[in-house]
């Protein structure tokens, strides 16, 4: 299958003389993969995202949207395809739900045309799709964590792309929420056809909902494939250092990881 | 939730508002004039002594509250939006720290370049403020990535406080008549006398402002931060250039029109956001109109309240920004 985004041996450094932070990676998202990137903190997950939505350009190597370099493309095309959920949103000024998800329209108007009925009507399905459909109202700031991120996300989907990466959905949400946004995701990749790329801590998420993973160590690609293949606990071992039980249940192939100490490099 | 029926309706509401203030506030002050006898054509000007009063002395007067309280209140909006900072004002990034030393010098040495009715004053505070601009948006541009607001901040920031030595060197430096011109030019006044340095301000002005008028969705984003900005289609480094240069623009035009008058760019915003909500496409013109209405009100005060004496504008802004600022501070920790 021909890959929907796909980054060609891509390096970057923040600043010139600086370290790489990605160095080599090359990562293939075909249609409608729901991938997710695992790796200790540092290990350059975020910046991935960052190379992948085209908001950096990657020192070298290069991303591929389609078949089109990136770097070709202005902010208003990329962002019609790649919408991004980051790991934390901070508002300087308050707006209301509905505001900050119609903001999701933004590549789709012109300069001076304003949200039509019809964006209206996107924006009201994202908040529908994220269950925050009840939210419209209320001032963003006064929303829990979990329906911050919820809201978040459907601003990602009020920007119609086919593409989502999210960038530690989960990192601050209980356990409930976290259910909530897993589920969440994993319905809009099944009935929304959107083509996912995440990256998380959380190893069961990752187990549980993605198709394939990409894993991550200082910058690199330690191994990428097939959830099944790649989530083995001595890949566990060596991407974080620690030692880690992998089961798979036998009735529903589902996978749980269970850490059980650190040990030295 | 129709976006553009609110922006017509609130936009509407404040012009009229902006507009009727406009129109009375030339009525009011140590004569009483009366509003139909100015705009009586059939009186002969030379004996209209009403039409002399609203046209000659004190419609400029308004018309430069007016224009420097709207691009003061608008440069505080784009600024805060573009630096996601609440608590910037018009004069947080040096430009009329510039500005006040250019004026300085100016009445310090003396100069006489007064060129189309405009004085020197005016024409050396407007070159300054143009020197402030350009030191602060090279020293933020040299990053690698396109302009670093925070170093825009920093730098602005300590630009201020250089200018600021540098004017007290050159009121050190002057006579007691300059030093008086200099403190009198500091505290902020629109009594320009004459349509001249108004007409000479506006081609400026207006230039802020078409750049203003493309900017408010993306202000809107910019607030988010610049990743998310950049992720929903802004060209980050390129609005945040636009968004510095043109505020910075109306600034510098708006503190060589009428000095240096504090407070408008933060109180107007801010109260602005409290009646409208933080849409830029919103609040962006209602502040505009609001600051231009708010600028002449304060002024009508300044110069009416200890009459007959006149009070500079800037008093009043203080008296009412200052505890207003504080508040603020209080509300948002």
């Amino acid at each position: 299958m021909p890959a929907l985004l796909w980054a060609d041996n891509v390096s970057f450094r923040y600043a010139a003389g600086g370290p790489l932070v990605v160095d080599g990676v090359t990562v293939r998202l075909a249609d409608g993969a729901l991938a997710g990137i695992l790796g200790p903190n540092g290990s350059g997950k975020t910046t991935l995202l960052r190379l992948l939505s085209g908001t950096r350009r990657p020192t070298s190597g290069r991303v591929l949207l389609g078949n089109r370099p990136m770097d070709r493309l202005s902010r208003r095309e990329v962002a019609r395809q790649i919408a991004v959920v980051p790991q934390e949103t901070e508002l300087a000024f308050e707006y209301s739900v509905i505001e900050i998800v119609l903001m999701g329209r933004h590549p789709h108007l012109g300069v001076f045309t304003v949200e039509g009925p019809e964006d209206i009507r996107i924006a009201q399905e994202a908040l529908a799709a994220t269950g925050t459909a009840h939210l419209e109202r209320r001032p963003f700031h006064e929303l829990s964590g979990g329906e911050k991120q919820r809201v978040v996300i459907a601003a990602a989907l009020a920007q119609s792309a086919d593409l989502l990466l999210l960038d530690e959905p989960t990192a601050s949400l209980d356990l409930g929420y976290q259910l909530d946004i897993s589920s969440l995701l994993q319905r809009l990749n099944r009935d929304h056809e959107v083509t996912m790329a995440i990256s998380t801590h959380d190893l069961n998420l990752a187990a549980a909902i993605c198709r394939e993973l990409i894993l991550m160590r200082d910058g690199r690609v330690l191994a990428a494939g097939p959830t099944e293949e790649v989530l083995t606990s001595d890949n566990v071992r060596r991407l974080y250092d620690v030692e880690a039980d992998v089961h798979v249940n036998d009735d529903t192939g589902h996978m749980t990881v269970v850490p059980v100490r650190r040990i030295a490099r | 939730m129709n976006v553009r029926r609110r922006m017509i309706t609130v936009v509407s509401a404040y012009a009229v508002f902006a507009a009727a203030v406009m129109v009375w506030a030339p009525t009011v002050g140590s004569t009483d004039i009366s509003l139909s006898k100015a705009f009586d054509r059939s009186i002969p000007w030379d004996q209209n002594v009403d039409a002399q009063i609203f046209f000659v002395a004190r419609l400029p007067r308004v018309l430069s509250g007016a224009i420097v309280g709207a691009s003061l209140a608008s440069a505080g909006v784009v600024l805060q939006a573009m630096l996601r900072n609440p608590l910037a004002t018009p004069f947080t990034l040096g430009v009329s720290a510039g500005a006040a030393l250019g004026a300085m010098i100016a009445i310090a040495i003396g100069l006489d370049l007064g060129a189309m009715g405009v004085s020197s004053v005016p024409i050396a505070s407007f070159a300054g403020s143009l020197v402030a601009i350009a030191i602060v948006y090279f020293l933020a541009s040299s990053q690698k990535r396109g302009l670093s607001t925070n170093v825009l901040l920093l730098a602005g920031v300590t630009l201020n406080s250089f200018f600021s030595a540098l004017i007290l060197f050159v009121q050190y430096m002057a006579d007691f008549t300059q030093s008086f011109r200099a403190v009198r030019w500091l505290m902020g006044d629109l009594d320009v006398g004459s349509y001249s340095p108004i007409l000479a301000a506006i081609p400026f002005i207006v230039a802020a402002f078409a750049v203003f008028a493309i900017l408010p969705r993306t202000l809107n984003l910019l607030t988010m931060g610049e990743n998310v900005a950049a992720a929903r289609g802004v060209e980050v480094i390129r609005a945040q250039r636009w968004a510095f240069l043109s505020a910075s623009l109306a600034t510098g035009a708006a503190v060589s029109l009428g000095g240096p008058i504090g407070f408008i760019g933060i109180v107007v915003p801010h109260l602005v956001r409290l009646m409208v909500g933080s849409d830029h496409r919103i609040v962006l013109p209602a502040a505009t109109l609001f600051g231009a209405a708010f600028t002449v009100l304060c002024d009508l005060t300044a110069r009416t309240i200890m009459a007959p004496m006149e009070l500079p504008v800037g008093i009043i802004t203080a008296l009412i920004g200052g505890p207003f600022f504080l508040w603020l501070l209080v509300k948002k920790s």
